[in-house]
């Protein structure tokens, strides 16, 4: 049922009504006097300098789609682990291979390096 | 038409979904273009839970938002430049909107009877209050008991962690391939070729 939902849409509502109240409160009751200098990114003291939005190493997404196999992995866990009580060993015989079959590209990636950085 | 939680609800999840969708679209600046991206498939998650199919907009918010949105925001990052173009280069403006039109359109006779007033039979989707039947209530344990039964999805699950196999191994070949293939490239240190 979507009223199941009720509490988390409420979490939202405050979440957002918190956050908003929090930036709001401290515009309204603090000083605010900005200058370009006040208003410039704060870099440790030195003038910043370049984008802040910087081309990263390729290896990021190797760990992003590393991320996403492992999390569809979880997503087909999810309906089972509800269910393989009922099913005793057959359904543990059925994950045991869909984790086997993923266990082999998982030793591999790990024979051949792709979980270290360097 | 009287105004009920749950349409005020559609109301804000589509205006979410809608007004984020057009910020990717016309967002001069990438990176933020992927952070709306989010913002639209939250709303869409909300719009399964209210088409009652939580199992889905979890499955949404696990995937689409935590690692598939994560992936394009680094596929983002890995571009050179991409993210320093403030200015729109889309040239296909007509097309994408004669697209959405027709797309709109369709989706209008379907829903609507109106083809059935111009004569065309078959086309209006009919949808009542029993058609299509609400989703399950126990969706979640029906999907579980389906996933290991040899009559339904058994064979589809086991084939399925054979792609995931696949998409693991392809990720570490993309990103560092083969050591045999480096060294024809490149011959270890202190020999002569």
């Amino acid at each position: 049922m979507p009223s199941d939902f009720a509490p988390i849409s409420a979490l939202l509502i405050l979440s957002v009504a918190v956050s908003l109240i929090i930036v709001f409160i401290s515009r309204l009751l603090g000083p605010f006097h900005p200058t370009t200098r006040k208003l410039s990114p704060y870099e440790s003291g030195m003038q910043p300098f370049g984008e802040a939005i910087r081309r990263i190493p390729v290896k990021f997404y190797r760990i992003a789609v590393l991320f996403i196999l492992f999390d569809v992995e979880v997503i087909f866990f999810l309906p089972w682990a509800v269910v393989f009580r009922d099913f005793k060993l057959y359904g543990l015989a059925v994950m045991g291979v869909f984790f086997f079959v993923l266990m082999i590209g998982f030793v591999y990636e790990w024979k051949v390096g792709g979980l270290e950085w360097d | 038409m009287d105004i009920t939680i749950e349409s005020l609800v559609f109301l804000i999840f589509g205006a979410l979904t809608l007004g984020a969708g057009v910020l990717v679209v016309t967002s001069r600046n990438l990176f933020h273009s992927g952070l709306y991206l989010m913002m639209s498939l939250f709303g869409v998650a909300g719009l399964f839970v209210l088409l009652a199919a939580p199992l889905l907009a979890g499955f949404q918010v696990v995937v689409y938002i935590g690692a598939i949105a994560i992936l394009i925001i680094v596929a983002i990052m890995l571009t050179p430049g991409l993210t320093q173009i403030k200015t729109l280069f889309n040239e296909q403006w007509m097309v994408n909107l004669a697209a959405a039109v027709i797309v709109f359109l369709v989706l209008v006779s379907v829903i609507t009877p109106l083809m059935d007033d111009v004569g065309v039979d078959n086309w209006n989707a009919d949808f009542t209050e029993d058609h299509p039947k609400a989703v399950a209530a126990d969706s979640m344990t029906t999907l579980g008991e389906q996933l290991v039964d040899p009559d339904y999805f058994m064979l589809p699950f086991e084939v399925a962690s054979v792609l995931l196999m696949a998409a693991m191994i392809g990720a570490v070949l993309l990103v560092n391939p083969g050591q045999a293939e480096d060294e024809s490239v490149v011959p270890p240190e202190g020999e002569e070729v």
